[in-house]
């Protein structure tokens, strides 16, 4: 599995095709996962239909920001893990937990090696009952928690979060919270784009339901005289 | 089994398509010290018989713990025994770091099968001279497995290894169908039963035998001598017109371990000339 590096090796400068926020949540059963359709080249919306939410193993559910080219390099890590762990055929399986930690383990060793996968990435899932959400960053970072989001969400929809999640939300109620948060960062984050995908992961199974687009509304006053209270803005 | 032409190294084959070397290593483990193992529901108890060569000397370490939630108990060559505990242990660790989870007993168990295959198929090896009862519990609940010097692994409600196994085998095969509802107490003094039958006569202290647990809520871990003992006391009856060798015959043992401890301070009408334990 490891490549020969060439003469001349490179790391990491920058990402080139990048996905915005993914925001997640704990509900009553199991995780709900929102994320737009989007990858920005740039400060151009190039992409507008890229699927950033993937079912992995039985158990669980990965959404990811940042670079997509690296997204896709993960989502082979996964596959083979998934194959190598289907192939015991022994009733055992890897559960949110071993993936999230399995996770970690690859992006710090990359992060000390220079080298970085360049994406923040959300895993939650449901085993035996257990709900499971954490969060990794391209350094290595990561922690669990009832409700994570990635890049601009932690600004912009944490804090929606922390006011109005509860234990064991409906779906329905969940749904509606994410919309929320997906809302305010359609407005305010340049590199959302309007088309959202939400998935959920229950004991059952994963779903990634198809792209919809929020109502939005730009007749608020406030958008009509922009500059009003800031003099010398245009 | 006696000599052969076929039986120099384990890479070559019998006519009747047997490989020598293999068996012999499992002679091995049939010479070593006893080495009992049984499972209920949530628990697994591992017992063995745990001789010192001389007064001067300390007990041989036949029970590993290899991880809070798996531990191994061995007969054969204690040296093989330990190398691959040490490999157990080293296979455990690594799944923990990377999953932060529990590596599943029965995974273990295939690799640690998968290792003793390798060396039936080298010629410049030898199989181990070890047999490895494995208990450990895991998200699939208790189990008790066996890995044997051929590479083969088996998984077990109850079984013992070693010298004198035999008679801890028939105590166990009578009592094994209860063993799944056993409550933790019970499984325990079922093994020492279980290893005084291996002892033949000889009187069951808890400086010749070494008991390990592993339970729901409750790392692997070695019961102390104290402990051991305390547990003896609670079912052997001594009687003053026996010499104090002679243990009690299992025939009588069976009502009494039934209900449990306590009363078996009843079952006083054991005759003195009834012969203890033979195989």
């Amino acid at each position: 599995m490891d490549h020969h590096p060439s003469a001349e090796t490179q790391r990491t400068l920058y990402p080139y095709v990048t996905g915005s926020s993914v925001v997640a949540l704990k509900y009553k059963d199991g995780i709900l996962m929102a994320a737009d359709t989007g990858g920005s080249y740039g400060s151009t919306l190039r992409y507008k239909s890229i699927e950033r939410m993937k079912p992995i193993g039985k158990h669980s559910l990965l959404g990811a920001s940042g670079e997509i080219s690296d997204f896709q390099e993960i989502l082979r890590y996964l596959d083979e893990l998934i194959l190598y762990d289907n192939m015991w055929d022994d009733g055992n399986s890897l559960g949110p937990k071993e993936v999230h930690n399995y996770l970690t383990r690859i992006m710090y060793n990359r992060r000390n090696k220079f080298n970085p996968l360049w994406n923040s990435l959300i895993l939650g899932g449901v085993k035996k009952g257990q709900k499971y959400l954490g969060m990794v960053s391209m350094i290595g970072v990561n922690f669990e928690d009832n409700h994570v989001a990635t890049g601009l969400g932690n600004h912009l929809a944490r804090p929606i979060l922390r006011d109005e999640w509860h234990e064991n939300l409906t779906f329905e109620e969940g749904v509606q919270l994410l919309e929320k948060c997906m809302r305010v960062l359609l407005y305010r984050d340049r590199s959302a784009v309007n088309k959202i995908q939400i998935s959920k992961i229950t004991e059952e199974g994963a779903t990634v339901f198809p792209p919809f687009s929020l109502k939005t509304y730009w007749e608020f006053s406030a958008f009509k005289n922009p500059t009003v209270g800031a003099e010398g803005s245009w | 089994m006696f000599r052969n032409q076929y039986d120099t190294d384990v890479t070559t084959w019998s006519p009747a398509g047997r490989l020598f070397q293999v068996e012999y290593a499992m002679e091995a483990v049939k010479q070593g010290s006893a080495a009992i193992g049984l499972r209920s529901k949530t628990h697994v108890v591992l017992a063995c018989v745990n001789k010192a060569n001389s007064e001067l000397s300390s007990h041989q370490k036949k029970i590993f713990k290899v991880d809070d939630h798996i531990g191994v108990a061995i007969a054969g060559l204690t040296a093989d025994g330990r190398v691959l505990s040490r490999y157990m242990r080293n296979e455990c660790i690594n799944y923990s770091y990377t999953y932060e989870s529990p590596l599943p007993v029965g995974r273990l168990v295939v690799q640690l099968a998968d290792k003793a295959q390798v060396c039936t198929q080298r010629s410049w090896k030898r199989p181990y001279g070890v047999g490895l009862l494995v208990g450990g519990l895991d998200e699939s609940g208790a189990h008790l497995y066996y890995n044997c010097p051929s590479g083969n692994y088996f998984e077990y409600q109850a079984f013992a290894i070693g010298s004198r196994s035999q008679a801890a085998k028939t105590y166990l095969e009578r009592k094994f169908e209860n063993f799944v509802g056993s409550s933790r107490e019970e499984l325990i003094k079922d093994a020492l039963i279980a290893t005084r039958e291996s002892l033949q006569g000889e009187k069951l202290r808890s400086s010749v035998c070494t008991v390990a647990v592993v339970g729901v809520g409750e790392p692997f871990h070695i019961l102390d001598q104290e402990t051991v003992q305390k547990l003896i006391d609670e079912f052997e009856i001594v009687r003053e017109d026996e010499p104090p060798a002679e243990p009690q015959p299992p025939a009588e043992q069976d009502a009494p371990a039934d209900q449990g401890t306590g009363a078996d301070q009843g079952a006083a009408a054991a005759s003195p000339d009834v012969a203890p334990m033979d195989i």
